[in-house]
């Protein structure tokens, strides 16, 4: 149980040429003062350098912005990553420009949450918890 | 002989008397009228927390004399650039436009002239922005995406084909990699044959920008203000109708900054390229006529004409003052203004028509040379056909139907503009001398100090909207949940990305190898020399078909490359 008194670990990333990183910034600093770990990868990753650090990092969450467009190119290739590590069970959540359409085919493919531009710092911190419980009870039992 | 006073209070009795009223006011009507009815808040501000008084004066006026304020087209431009303003000819109509593959945006360029645009302006996708070939790995998913993808000179051809590029002028919003696109621009010109002095336009080029807010950057900084400055100097000499940069506050304030700041960081950088220019030992009124800027046209509607009086009276004086410029082309300040793209929403996406409406009144009541206005559906796509018509006809409404345009700055001589004007210019000086006392803006850069600023300023704003301190209409209050957000947006080809890396690799198997890598090895040799002007082995390679990323890429091996230490 030590694992839940412990903060939890966020790791927000920024993947691929866009350099929109306003409100990536912002997220980051409501899961800090929400009392969490956050670490921010910085502009212009690619999915291998994101997913490898979140590994080291061990993180419970792992946040990408996207706002070029680009997230349904970039998620499946986060999902594969991600899924070669075969013990790991890292939230995936995907945030910025993600157009409605869009949202569904993200959860089908393995992206755990998606939050728009429009959200709260409540239903950030809130999302981020409750997936992250999610997660601890199927690790956990 | 004491500040000639502004009109309306013509000497020290005058405003004595007026200082007696508003206290005898304050204790009468005032006083009885709070107790029945206490105003809504405690605090009035602007949006860049200027307190604000409930109704100014001359007294709030009387340290603005008339040689502040002045005349249109005269020193020190307060009140315009031109003597005639929009009476000699409206403000430019340049909506940006740029998807897919160069010919897809050209038939949008065709599009927009038949419907009245009066000057073009082109979007590159991502990797163009950067500097990275279509077939890059780090493109892959956003090649024509976000605009239109340039690789080689062809891809330059084909975007302006059958365009008149003599008599139209053509804005590129690119930065690092802009050099090159400029290169492929003059190439292009010269393969048709036109008059290289008969070009006119506009490069974006403001690299600074970009260390601070925007986020596309190749080179460290150094090298990358070189670039800048060979670009100028070239342009000087081949160029006299062509704005080889456009220093940029409109991004400072979407990445969060306010309306001082943008202005303020605006200026820190056109100071310090400047200086670049005239230490390489070209007079100032030489390059000067040519530099132009671009502001954003935020959604506090007085703060925001303030601000574009304030930053052009401030301009000519630094100018005037630091550099001293002597002729009045060098000293006025001509800008481009964009409505706020991150003022717009998702929600009820038909009230951002009437958010970029007063937006973009505030910038042609503020003296702006050229507009873009932006679609309703910005927070969902890049805009749809009709939402880019709609956009333009907002535009052709102010100017043809308002009768605004009639007369010159309107709004001088109200109390409250005049002094917020002089308040906004007074806290852009205190900048200015806050970022020189930094040991400059690249120091300042580097310290991280303008990306706190910024970065502060987006989540204090962020809070007052999470906390509904700041109204967002249909997101924070008057929200309507069983609304129906579709809108028709623009669709990507997805086949796209795919023809135009087919189109590259063609290129580069059709072309003379060993010229590109003569071509090259002159560039790099060039660019180890911070004195050689870059322009020119750049305009030989683009021509030998050369790629913009096969350029950068061996650019970076003499110059290195830049990464951020983040600050959130």
């Amino acid at each position: 149980m030590a694992k839940t008194a412990t903060p939890l670990r966020v790791m927000l990333a920024k993947v691929g040429l866009d350099g929109h990183d306003r409100g990536v910034k912002i997220v980051a600093r409501w899961l800090r003062d929400a009392g969490m770990d956050v670490i921010y990868t910085g502009l212009h990753r690619t999915p291998e350098q994101v997913v490898e650090a979140a590994v080291q990092e061990d993180v419970d969450v792992l946040g990408v912005s996207l706002l070029s467009g680009a997230h349904m190119s970039i998620f499946p290739r986060l999902v594969d990553l991600l899924a070669a590590y075969e013990d790991l069970d890292v939230v995936l959540l995907a945030g910025g420009v993600i157009p409605d359409e869009d949202v569904d085919a993200l959860k089908g493919m393995g992206v755990d949450g998606v939050l728009g531009q429009d959200s709260t710092p409540e239903e950030i911190v809130g999302t981020v918890r409750q997936l992250a419980g999610e997660r601890h009870a199927r690790a956990y039992g | 002989m004491t500040a000639h006073p502004h009109p309306g209070a013509t000497d020290r009795h005058d405003l004595d008397r007026i200082a007696a009223d508003l206290v005898s006011w304050e204790a009468d009507e005032l006083a009885a009228f709070l107790a029945r009815r206490p105003e809504q808040r405690d605090d009035y501000r602007t949006a860049s927390g200027i307190p604000l008084e409930r109704v100014y004066t001359p007294v709030d006026v009387a340290g603005t004399g008339w040689a502040d304020v002045g005349l249109p087209g005269r020193y020190p431009y307060t009140r315009g650039p031109y003597p005639t303003m929009y009476r000699g000819r409206p403000w430019t109509m340049r909506q940006i436009a740029g998807y897919g593959r160069p010919e897809e945006t050209n038939q949008r360029f065709r599009y927009l002239m038949e419907q009245g645009q009066t000057g073009l302006s082109v979007d590159f996708d991502m990797p163009t922005l950067m500097g990275y070939d279509s077939d890059d790995p780090m493109s892959v998913g956003e090649v024509g995406r976000e605009g239109v993808a340039v690789d080689t000179l062809a891809d330059m051809e084909a975007l302006f084909d059958g365009i008149d590029l003599e008599n139209i002028s053509v804005s590129m919003t690119i930065n690092p990699s802009a050099w090159i696109l400029l290169a492929m621009y003059v190439a292009a010109a010269e393969k048709r044959g036109l008059d290289l002095t008969k070009l006119s336009g506009t490069i974006q080029n403001d690299i600074l920008k970009e260390y601070i807010a925007q986020k596309e950057w190749i080179y460290p900084i150094e090298p990358s203000i070189r670039i800048v400055r060979d670009t100028i100097t070239y342009s000087a000499e081949h160029l006299p109708r062509y704005n080889p940069v456009n220093v940029s506050g409109y991004h400072i304030s979407e990445a969060g900054a306010n309306a001082v700041q943008e202005a303020a960081f605006t200026m820190a950088a056109a100071r310090t390229y400047i200086r670049s220019v005239v230490d390489s030992g070209m007079a100032v009124d030489r390059f000067a006529p040519r530099l132009s800027y671009y502001f954003v046209a935020q959604s506090d509607f007085f703060e925001e004409v303030a601000k574009f009086r304030a930053v052009r009276r401030c301009y000519a004086r630094m100018l005037a003052e630091e550099f001293g410029a002597s002729q009045p082309e060098s000293m006025r300040m001509r800008f481009h203004t964009q409505t706020a793209a991150a003022s717009l929403t998702k929600a009820q996406p038909l009230n951002n028509i009437v958010r970029t409406t007063l937006q973009a009144l505030s910038g042609v009541l503020g003296g702006t040379q050229s507009l873009h206005t932006n679609g309703l559906d910005e927070a969902y796509a890049i805009p749809s056909e009709l939402a880019m018509k709609v956009a333009l006809r907002t535009q052709q409404i102010i100017a043809e139907e308002t009768n605004v345009t009639s007369v010159i700055d309107p709004l001088a001589g109200s109390y409250y503009v005049e002094n917020l004007t002089t308040e906004i210019e007074n806290r852009i000086r205190d900048y200015l001398d806050q970022v020189e006392d930094m040991g400059g803006m690249v120091a300042a850069i580097e310290q991280g100090w303008f990306q706190r600023e910024i970065a502060d300023n987006a989540f204090e704003q962020a809070q007052r909207k999470a906390s509904g301190d700041k109204t967002v209409v249909g997101v924070n209050k008057y929200v309507d949940a069983s609304e129906d957000h579709t809108v028709e947006t623009h669709k990507i080809d997805p086949e796209s990305e795919a023809r135009q890396i087919r189109h590259l690799k063609q290129i580069k198997a059709d072309r003379d190898q060993e010229a590109v890598e003569r071509a090259l090895a002159e560039l790099r040799r060039a660019a180890a020399d911070p004195d050689t002007n870059l322009m020119y082995p750049t305009v030989d390679a683009v021509k030998a078909h050369a790629s913009m990323g096969e350029i950068v890429n061996t650019l970076k091996e003499v110059l290195g490359t830049y990464r951020e230490t983040p600050v959130f």
